[in-house]
Parts: structure tokens; C-alpha cells; sequence
């Protein structure tokens, strides 16, 4: 099944739920609302026309500028071989979203490392706790503005400065400057 | 040289002469460094890419037991050397320091690979990356790359062993004499005390002296840095109140 | 503390063991939290991020090229697949499919099937010590070291290689290396019959590993898991056949190969030792894949020494800006050893991406865990984690 058909049987069954589908951007997807999360997977799951029984990832991007998150879901189907991409798109600063654990046991590890990493808070998640950084550890590393932690309980976090300052200007590449995030 | 030709030679030699083929004197510390040189037991702590090489060092074809490195043990309490192989993180440096508190003295560390030593690539970006495992243990020998070859880290521990080698037993049981700190931490560590408390129970080196001596023939006074082995144990319990 | 009761007049009281971080069988710094009843494990609750080095932070920072050397350090035992993945990710993202010449298509099909073949003597050499064969792990290290030679011919490392590039590869083929890998490929051959005797038919080994560790098809799949954890549970499932990359459609078509799938009798094997989807079918599966691996190799040094060098391409990769359009998103997957692994990559049109995401095989497959070995021996949790196969690297990213 094409992108197309998969995206016109959901639209069939939850016409509201879909806000756009997008092929432009290389891989197509479909941006969905949020609250409508569960019915949208939970159909695209079971439902015998679309069967795309595979999570395969779930990632957060921060975007701060315009003041969002986008969690991405890849489904595949183990069965038929049809990728499908849905996106949703939360407020940056009150990121809160239902959970799928309740569909795909997947979203259980992955949603915890997106709440790790990006700070999105799934709501019904059996045990939404940090996974891979440490329990205590302050921030979420994978939002644009996270501040470096001058120290984990006694050891200095660095990156320590060189001590030879001068980088050659053969080194440098246009359209790219080495940021000291410490 | 054969059997036969070995036959030879002891049948023509004299009484006196036979003792050179058969006694062999050297200083206690050299033989006791000879016995620990070449038994170095490495604690299996393997973390990341490095630890396969490490692998690679004690299977078929490097095969580090040659050096008398190949038991590697699983648990701190059995092993004199602990091989950090592979990158350590701020979720896994108080292991690591657990792990390293565990061992029993002498103990020597390796720092493998280029994360071990200062974080190597994940230096500037990686927020959870304890840049350098000597913020965290004493490092005895560092070994670039990454991941550093079997070789790399075969010269690592004959680099340990040679610092064995030239160790002296009363030094060892100094405090002050153990490997440098990382001044960055040194809040984390207990300042060694400039001098080593002295004991009244009699240690290993009084023992010594009693055998070679005779009871109370103390023949060069009980000078500063001679100082037995219940100083030491004394020095350890120090330490872990410290902790 | 609570205490249960097993049967007749037997009481035990529960008990927490704490299974790593250091634990030489959990294969690097995996903890497993287990409650067991005496010997039974009751729940094993696995806690990782050990060794979470922060991979994507540092591909946002840095340019796709540089991102390589990364992707290296994720599964440190099949590096090959994670450059072949992000190169084929970061092409796709810039638009470059249509420039990448066929020979170059060649030598990556032939270097990861090479790459399967270390990281499957690796995983059976470590299952083998996982469960007191120490023997075989010696006899698997020495065939490793023969291919990380030739590796090491080829691009000057042992582990982590960084020889393929967005675009091409880092250096150029060595010709003189063709005759090299048909050698170790004949003499491979034999070799696979010695595994086979020493540790596939070993009585003990099959006791251990039969009937352990069941994972029902469906429970698989809605963790998603995949590679030799799927097809151990008898599910046709291969990206290299489902969603062919690089030239294995070729191959598929010309018959080359084979998918291994677990009770497929149609393999000329006999699956009957175990229940479906047990460790022994996992363990299986990776030592038949060893023998359709090696015949990819050699077909490919045959497609490989016949199709002409044009020294230009390379020269044109090199020259072309890695720049890629605004908003530009690509998902790319390949089979890898272990499972699917696959690159989410997100640009926003500078020199280094905006966001890349991985989606590591024993990341999903490792989360199983829990499920499967409720109601296990403490002994056979080794045996599960072993066949699970996991590479911390990867998991913790």
C-alpha cells in the first residue's frame, strides 16, 4: 500500500484527527493532533486495510523557534512492507501527549527516552521515569537551549578548555562554527 | 643446553662452584616485585568498544597470558589491576569507584582508549561523559587510541609491570606514594597525611626483621620510611572514614 | 519481606539481586534487577544508559561527514552497518542516490556482509562463554581476527572503521584485497562445519539453550523487535529482502542467498530441538547465517572484479557540497546483524544535520526482556541475554 492509500483510510475513518499530509520534505508523513493520538495508532494498527503492526521509532525534534516539539512515529508493517511516518506537534513548553504504550509495547522504552532526552511528558505511561541518563541528572540534553551542568555530584562535566587556542583557518568550514557548549 | 652436555658441566664443577648454579641471592623487594610482576590479574570491567579489544588481547591470537595477565577475574576483591576499557559515564563513575575502592592494595589502573583518558571524541559534546577516568581513580597508565590495538595494550601492562618492578615494598605502603590525583577532584580524595601514623602493633616488616635479625636486633633504628604493615591497614581505614 | 510459597510445605523468601553493571555475561553494562524465589526469577527489570555517550548531541554539532566516526562507536561489533546505514541515510537526505556509482554499491554489500560474518562469530564465540564453552570461543576469535585483518588492510582499523562515507568511502578500494578475502572465504568454509560440531550439536549446549527463553511471535513483534529475534520466532522478516537497499535485489533475483527463518523446513534443516522462538533457534539462525553470508562475499568479489573502475566518481563525491535542502527529512533502514537499524535524519539546510535520531536493533530488542524471562532459572538468564544479543553501545547510544 502506498503512502496515499494508507493516508486516504485513515483520513477515512479519522478525517478529523489528520491536520495535513506532507510529501515534500523527502519522506512523506501525515501530522496528526495530538489528543487524537491514540485513536489514530490504534486504527492504523488493527484496522485489516492499513496492519501496520510495527513501531519502529519514536523521536522527539525540538524546533524553538517556532515554539514546538514533534514527536515522530515510524510504523513499518512486518508483514506487508509499508513504512508510514506520523507526526505530532506539541506546545514546546507544555509538552504533554497521551501515551501508546497501551498499543505498541515499543512506545514503552521509547517514550521514556524521549521524555529523557526532549522533556515530552506522555501522559499514561506505566513508569515514564528517566532511561538513559541518571536519575538525578537536571535538564533534558536534547533541547536546543539545555545549559551544561557545571558538575555531577563532585566531577566536573567540562569539556575543559585546550590549551593551545589557536585553530588554524584551514580548519574551519563555511556554514559551520564549533560551538564550546560548555 | 642438553641433558647430557648439563651432566657434564656439574660433574667437573667444584662444590663452591655448583652453589652459583644453585643459589641465587637477590633483595627481598626484587623477588617479591619478580612474584607480583608477573602475576598481574586484571578485574574484567569492560564498557564499551575498547573491552573488545581487550577480548581480543586474551583470546588465541595476542593471548596476554603469556605475561601472566590472562585470569581475568570478575569480581574487585581477586584482581591487582583494573583495565578501564571503554567509555565511562556519570551514571557509571560511582561503580567504577566502587568497583576500584574494592580492590585489594597494590592496586594499579589502566586507563584504555582515548575516552578513558579525556573523553576523546565525545569530549565537547557528549554532556554525559565523565571526561577522563582520572577524575573518578587514580590512573597509572594511560593508552591512546581508539580503540587502542591488542599491542597497545600489552605495552600497557608491561608498563605496569615495569613500574612494579622498581617499586619498593615500604613505598607501596605509603599513602603519599600512590599514584597522582587529578587536581580537578582533589576535593573528592582525603589529603594523605604528610606523615604515616605510627603503630604499636607489630606489622609484615617487623616480622621480617625478626627472622633476619633475631627478637629486638633492630639494626638500622625504626627510621621514617620503614613502616609495617599495620600502618598500613591503619592508613586504608583512614581513607574509608574519609569516604 | 514477602514470602511465597512454591509447593507443599517448601517456603522460600523473595530476594533482590542486582545483576551489573559489571557483570562479565551481561555483555557489557547492562543491570538487570531480578527478584527471584529462590531459583525462579519472578520479575528481571533491566536499567541501562551506562554507557549513554550522547550520540546524537554530538551529530548535531558536528558535519555529516564527522558523524561517521560516531556512528562507529554505536554497535562497535558490526561498525560497517552503522556507516552503510548513515551513509545511505545522509545521501538520501542530500539527494546524491543517483550519483552513487554500482561499484561502490558492490563493495558495501560485500563489506557488511563480511562485517555480519565478525559480528556472528562474535556473538556465538560470547554465548559459547555466556554458557562455560570457552573453547569455541577461542576457535571464533581466530577466525574474527583473520576478517578484522583484512579490515584492517583495507582502512588501517580493527574496530571502528569509518571507510564508508557519505558519497563513497574514505579511501580507495585495494585491489590487492580480492584475493585476500576469496582465500579466508574458502577457508572459512570449513570452519563452519567445526562451530557445528563443537557447539550446535553439543548435547550440553542444546539442553541450556532449548525450550528457554520463548518469545511468541506476536509479543515480538509489538515490541518491535527484529533481526535474528524475529525470524527465531518464524517470521519472514529481512530488510534485505523485504526493502532491498544497495544491490541486494540483484542478488534476491539471481538466488544468491537465502532468508534463515526459524522452522522454515523448507531450508533443508531440521528445526525440531526446541519450540519456536527458544535461545537455540536465535543461536541457530546466526550460525546458518554464517554460511548464506560467506556466499554473498564471493559473489560479490565476482560482480566486483569484473565491473570497471571510474576513478573520477570518487573525486566528484568529494567535491560535492554536503549541503541539503531546508526542512529535508530522511528515515533509512538496513539489516544489521543484530536487527533494523535505522537513521531518522532531520536537516534544516546548514553544514550539520539538525537532528539526527538511531534507532538501534538491541535497543528493542533488549526491552523484551522482562516479559520473556519471568518464570525462568537465575542460570538461564544468562542464556537469554546471550541470545538476545545485545551491544550496549547501541543500546545506550
Amino acid at each position: 500500500m502506498s503512502f496515499e492509500a494508507l493516508t486516504d483510510s485513515l483520513k477515512g475513518a479519522h478525517g478529523d484527527a489528520v491536520l495535513e499530509a506532507v510529501t515534500e520534505f523527502g519522506d512523506p508523513f501525515v501530522v496528526v493532533d495530538p489528543a487524537r493520538i491514540l485513536d489514530v495508532m490504534s486504527y492504523l494498527k488493527d484496522s485489516p486495510e492499513t496492519n501496520l503492526d510495527c513501531l519502529s521509532l519514536v523521536s522527539g525534534v525540538d524546533y524553538p523557534s517556532d515554539g514546538i516539539m514533534e514527536v515522530v512515529y515510524h510504523l513499518d508493517s512486518i508483514r506487508r512492507n509499508t513504512p508510514y511516518t506520523v507526526k505530532v506537534k506539541v506546545d514546546r513548553d507544555n509538552c504533554r501527549m497521551p501515551s501508546i504504550t497501551s498499543i505498541f509495547k515499543t512506545a514503552k522504552w521509547h517514550e521514556r527516552e524521549v521524555y529523557d532526552l526532549s522533556g515530552v511528558h506522555f501522559e499514561g505511561h506505566p513508569n515514564l521515569t528517566r532511561i538513559l541518563c541518571a536519575d538525578d541528572w537536571v535538564g533534558h540534553p536534547l533541547r536546543k537551549d539545555y545549559a551544561w551542568p557545571e558538575q555531577y555530584h563532585g566531577i566536573p562535566c567540562g569539556p575543559f578548555a585546550m590549551e593551545d587556542k589557536n585553530i588554524p583557518p584551514e580548519w574551519e568550514i563555511e556554514g559551520f562554527t564549533t560551538k564550546n557548549t560548555g | 643446553m642438553s641433558e647430557a652436555q648439563h651432566d657434564n658441566v656439574s660433574a667437573n664443577l667444584t662444590d663452591e662452584e655448583m652453589l652459583k648454579y644453585n643459589v641465587l641471592l637477590t633483595k627481598l623487594d626484587d623477588f617479591v616485585n619478580w612474584a607480583r610482576a608477573s602475576s598481574v590479574w586484571p578485574m574484567t570491567f569492560g564498557l564499551a568498544c575498547c573491552a573488545i579489544e581487550m577480548m581480543a588481547a586474551g583470546a588465541a591470537k595476542y593471548d596476554i597470558d603469556r605475561w601472566g595477565s590472562g585470569p581475568f577475574r570478575a569480581t574487585p576483591r581477586q584482581a591487582d589491576l583494573m583495565i578501564v576499557a571503554g567509555t565511562v559515564t556519570h551514571k557509571m563513575a560511582p561503580r567504577v569507584r566502587r568497583l576500584y575502592d574494592q580492590m585489594p592494595e597494590p592496586k594499579y589502573v589502566i586507563a584504555m582508549g582515548a575516552c578513558v583518558c579525556r573523553g576523546g571524541p565525545y569530549h565537547l559534546y557528549g554532556y554525559h561523559v565523565v571526561k577522563g577516568v582520572d577524575l573518578v581513580v587514580p590512573v597509572d597508565v594511560y593508552i591512546p587510541g581508539c580503540p587502542p590495538r591488542p599491542e597497545a595494550l600489552l605495552e600497557g601492562v608491561f608498563r605496569v609491570q615495569e613500574k612494579i618492578r622498581n617499586e619498593r615494598l615500604n613505598d607501596r605502603m605509603r599513602v603519599d606514594s600512590r599514584t597522582a590525583i587529578n587536581p580537578r577532584v582533589k576535593h573528592l580524595w582525603p589529603e594523605p597525611p604528610k606523615v604515616m601514623p605510627q603503630s604499636e602493633e607489630p606489622g609484615m616488616m617487623d616480622w621480617l626483621k625478626g627472622i633476619l635479625f633475631g627478637p629486638g636486633g633492630d639494626a638500622h633504628g625504626h627510621g621514617h620510611d620503614d613502616h609495617g604493615h599495620g600502618d598500613h591497614a591503619e592508613s586504608n581505614e583512614h581513607q574509608a572514614a574519609a569516604h | 519481606m514477602a514470602v511465597s510459597e512454591i509447593h507443599g510445605d517448601v517456603r522460600t523468601e523473595e530476594f533482590l539481586l542486582n545483576m551489573g553493571p559489571q557483570h562479565p555475561s551481561t555483555h557489557g553494562v547492562l543491570r538487570v534487577v531480578i527478584r527471584t524465589d529462590g531459583e525462579i526469577v519472578l520479575e528481571a527489570t533491566s536499567h541501562v544508559g551506562y554507557l549513554h555517550r550522547c550520540f546524537e548531541k554530538c551529530a548535531e554539532n558536528v558535519t555529516y561527514k564527522q558523524v561517521v566516526p560516531y556512528t562507529d562507536r554505536m554497535d562497535y561489533l558490526a561498525a560497517m552497518h552503522n556507516n552503510v546505514a548513515f551513509s545511505l541515510g545522509a545521501e538520501r537526505l542530500l539527494e546524491w542516490e543517483e550519483f552513487i556509482p554500482r561499484r561502490t554499491k558492490i563493495i558495501r554489500t560485500l563489506l557488511c556482509e563480511l562485517q555480519r560474518i565478525a559480528s556472528h562469530l562474535m556473538s556465538l564465540g560470547t554465548y559459547g562463554l555466556d554458557l562455560g564453552a570457552i573453547t569455541f570461543f577461542l576457535h571464533c576469535f581466530r577466525e574474527r581476527e583473520r576478517i578484522l585483518d583484512l579490515f584492517e588492510e583495507i582502512c588501517g582499523q580493527r574496530l571502528n572503521y569509518s571507510y564508508v562515507i557519505p558519497g563513497g568511502f574514505a579511501y580507495p578500494w585495494p585491489d590487492s584485497i580480492n584475493d585476500k578475502i576469496r582465500d579466508f572465504c574458502v577457508f572459512f568454509e570449513e570452519r563452519i562445519d567445526e562451530y557445528n560440531q563443537l557447539l550446535s550439536t553439543n548435547g550440553i549446549f542444546i539442553e541450556r539453550t532449548r525450550d528457554i527463553g520463548v518469545v511468541p511471535a506476536e509479543l515480538a513483534i509489538n515490541y518491535g523487535c527484529t533481526g535474528p529475534m524475529l525470524r527465531g520466532s518464524g517470521l519472514r522478516r529481512d530488510l534485505r529482502f523485504d526493502q532491498p537497499y544497495l544491490i541486494y535485489d540483484e542478488l534476491i533475483e539471481q538466488k544468491v542467498f537465502k532468508m534463515i527463518v526459524a522452522g522454515d523446513q523448507s531450508y533443508g534443516f531440521d528445526w525440531n530441538v526446541g519450540v519456536l522462538g527458544d535461545c537455540w533457534s536465535r543461536y541457530m539462525i546466526r550460525a546458518l547465517e554464517l554460511e548464506e553470508s560467506r556466499k554473498v562475499v564471493l559473489h560479490c568479489l565476482d560482480l566486483l572484479e569484473k565491473e570497471p573502475v571510474d576513478s573520477h566518481d570518487l573525486i566528484k563525491q568529494a567535491r560535492r557540497a554536503y549541503k541539503a535542502k531546508k526542512g529535508q527529512e530522511s528515515y533509512v533502514r538496513v539489516e544489521n546483524p543484530r536487527g533494523e537499524l535505522g537513521y531518522y535524519i532531520v536537516s534544516d539546510g546548514k553544514a550539520n544535520p539538525y537532528r539526527v535520531r538511531a534507532r538501534g536493533p538491541s535497543f528493542n530488542n533488549l526491552s523484551i526482556l522482562s516479559d520473556i524471562s519471568e518464570g525462568s532459572m537465575v542460570a538461564d538468564l544468562c542464556a537469554i541475554i546471550g541470545s538476545i544479543d545485545i551491544v550496549l553501545g547501541e543500546v545506550d547510544r
